[in-house]
């Protein structure tokens, strides 16, 4: 037991202390959200009136909160990548810890990180009209878990599977832009051609942005959302799982051939 | 058995054939060095007696586990330190030690003590709490060479862990080394391009192109493979018709060279001929250098000018 958990912890903390010592990449993970919040919340907010049932840039808060785990939660998993070539992972590999239990140490720091992250942008939801209850901010706090997990098993699977750093780039284009575009953070899932819904709804973002709407707009009556909330607890959860699954089986196979 | 046993080990990278059906014993205790141009081979098998690779035939153990079937027994009883630093520059001298001695699972007072006491002796406890970015670059070797020995590996690998060191703290490195296998009885196989390093060792194996081309003690080695020479010039035809007469050989210009086993012995010899006008005499005994240049010739194999990229990392 302790040698599974041991190097969960240790990793954990590693990524951790890494994280909140590099302050440039603290400074860009928050920036970049409070960036698109004003400049495309405000600037759209004036365009686009009605049809949604809250104001553009309310509308947006929990697509940018998607976005926010989304990309921390893959650049905390694809430095496992960058480690493999210049360090840590290397030296990880050649102790006696078992692979799974990397790859969870990799999950659990690449969740926390993100959920430390998304907490952060939603201290902006009071200065757009979003209150929430204390109820609301508990399972909000548990969603944004549940998805900053999602991702990040994602983020350690997508690892396992690419050799380089140099494929980073192809991720991103086609990976990570598409997961962000195709999850109805910036528009509704419904205005959208039927084939670009199916890829939405293969998107497992998609169900965990939705899951913010629902909770973030619960009190307005005016806001219809596309899937409904029992729909969204079961889809997250079923990729969560599907997920981990493949990160561990992909990050094992990759580090024992 | 021997700490490290190695059988008809093969390794190929695609067409190329890293390792090529290598054979040796390292004895428990014992100081062993790989020596070898750059290419050789010597990293690769090192990775594989480590398990970070899997062999593309052959049998190897190490500690008394065979790498393909145990490499969890393995990983507990070795330590090593790679030929690229993999520190992480962004934590601490004491944090990197720490987190490796928390995955090699020990009790954090155990290690806090270990990792004191190391730190001492390597000169490096005023820098516990620097972040290891703004160590030098000898202090973070010493830093991975402790960092190695730190859960009391049976076996330490240490690929060229001297290299780009000053000459005070390549010593200081090697004295550390040495004070540790003495104290704790490590087996050490060690890799380095610093013949006057591996002219002391146990025994070492010069491997080329994938293939063992010399293994034993060095002095042995190196007595059995090449005679002390002993050059004479002279500008004397006399003399020079009388030195080839003893079975000398001509060199070149005025130069006369003979192998010998015994300095000693060919002096005395040549010291009762008399009517001789010498000039000059000189007794050259070969070096460890001598013998690897002999056996792997005086061609570059520098691949980390032609592939750059390809010599960073090792994958798996
Ligand atoms: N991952 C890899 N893929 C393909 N070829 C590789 C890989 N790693 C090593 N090689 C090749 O295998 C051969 C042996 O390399 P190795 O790193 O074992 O040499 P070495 O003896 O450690 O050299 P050096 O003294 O330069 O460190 C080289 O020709 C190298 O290019
Ligand atoms: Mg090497």
């Amino acid at each position: 037991m302790r040698r599974l958990v041991l190097p969960v912890y240790v990793i954990t903390l590693r990524d951790l202390k890494k994280f909140f010592r590099q302050r440039s990449r603290l400074i860009g993970m928050i920036a970049r959200p409070l960036t698109w919040l004003l400049i495309i919340g405000t600037g759209l907010n004036q365009i686009i009136k009605g049809s949604l049932g809250v104001t553009y840039i309310q509308f947006i808060l929990p697509g940018i909160l998607g976005m926010t785990i989304l990309f921390s939660a893959i650049f905390s998993s694809i430095s496992i990548v960058w480690d493999r070539e210049f360090g840590f992972m290397k030296e990880i590999l050649v102790t006696p810890v078992s692979r799974i239990s990397i790859a969870f140490g990799k999950m659990v720091s690449g969740t926390l990180i993100s959920t430390v992250q998304g907490l952060i942008i939603m201290v902006a939801a009071p200065f757009i009209g979003i209150r929430f209850t204390i109820a609301e901010v508990f399972s909000l706090i548990v969603f944004i878990m549940v998805v900053s997990m999602c991702i990040s098993a994602i983020g350690v699977f997508i690892a396992s599977l690419i050799k380089s750093f140099e494929s980073f780039n192809i991720i991103m284009n086609f990976i990570v832009m598409p997961m962000f575009f195709l999850s109805g953070a910036m528009y509704p899932i419904s205005i959208l051609p039927r084939v670009m819904r199916y890829f939405m709804y293969l998107n497992p973002l998609t169900y965990g942005i939705d899951s913010f709407k629902h909770i973030m707009f619960a009190g307005l009556t005016s806001f219809r959302s596309d899937i409904s909330m029992l729909n969204d607890i079961v889809l997250m959860i079923s990729f969560t799982i599907v997920s981990i699954v493949l990160a561990a089986v992909a990050f094992n196979r990759q580090h024992n051939e | 058995m021997n700490a490290i046993e190695v059988r008809d080990l093969f390794k190929s990278y695609n067409s190329l054939t890293a390792v090529d059906g290598i054979s040796f014993e390292v004895g428990y205790g014992e100081l062993f060095g790989f020596l070898g141009p750059n290419g050789a081979g010597k990293t690769t098998t090192i990775n594989i007696l480590c398990t970070l690779l899997k062999p593309t035939s052959g049998e190897a153990y190490v500690a008394g586990s065979e790498v393909s079937r145990e490499p969890d027994r393995i990983r507990k009883r070795i330590g090593l330190v790679f030929q690229e630093t993999t520190l992480d520059n962004e934590l601490t001298t004491f944090e990197n030690l720490l987190f490796h001695a928390y995955l090699y699972g020990l009790e954090r007072n155990t290690a806090v003590r270990r990792i004191d006491e190391l730190l001492s002796i390597v000169g490096l406890r005023n820098k516990r709490r620097e972040l290891v970015k703004h160590l030098s670059g000898g202090m973070k070797r010493r830093l991975e060479v402790i960092r190695g020995l730190l859960h009391g590996p049976g076996v330490l690998f240490l690929d060229e862990p001297t290299t780009g060191l000053d000459p005070q703290t390549r010593a200081g490195v090697w004295g550390f080394i040495k004070d540790m296998r003495k104290r704790e009885g490590t087996t050490i196989f060690v890799t380095t391009h610093y013949m006057d390093e591996a002219s002391d060792f146990d025994r070492i194996a010069i491997i080329d192109h994938g293939k063992i081309i010399a293994i034993g003690n060095p002095h042995k080695l190196i007595n059995e493979m090449s005679k002390t020479t002993v050059t004479f010039v002279t500008g004397d035809d006399d003399t020079a018709r009388q030195l080839l007469s003893y079975g000398m050989s001509r060199v070149d210009g005025g130069k006369y060279q003979i192998r010998i086993e015994e300095p000693g012995d060919f002096m005395k010899r040549m010291l009762n001929l008399s009517g001789l006008k010498i000039d000059e005499f000189a007794i050259n005994q070969p070096e460890l250098e001598d013998l690897y240049i002999s056996l792997t010739g005086t061609e570059i194999r520098d691949e980390r000018i032609e592939h750059p990229v390809r010599k960073r990392g090792h994958g798996s």
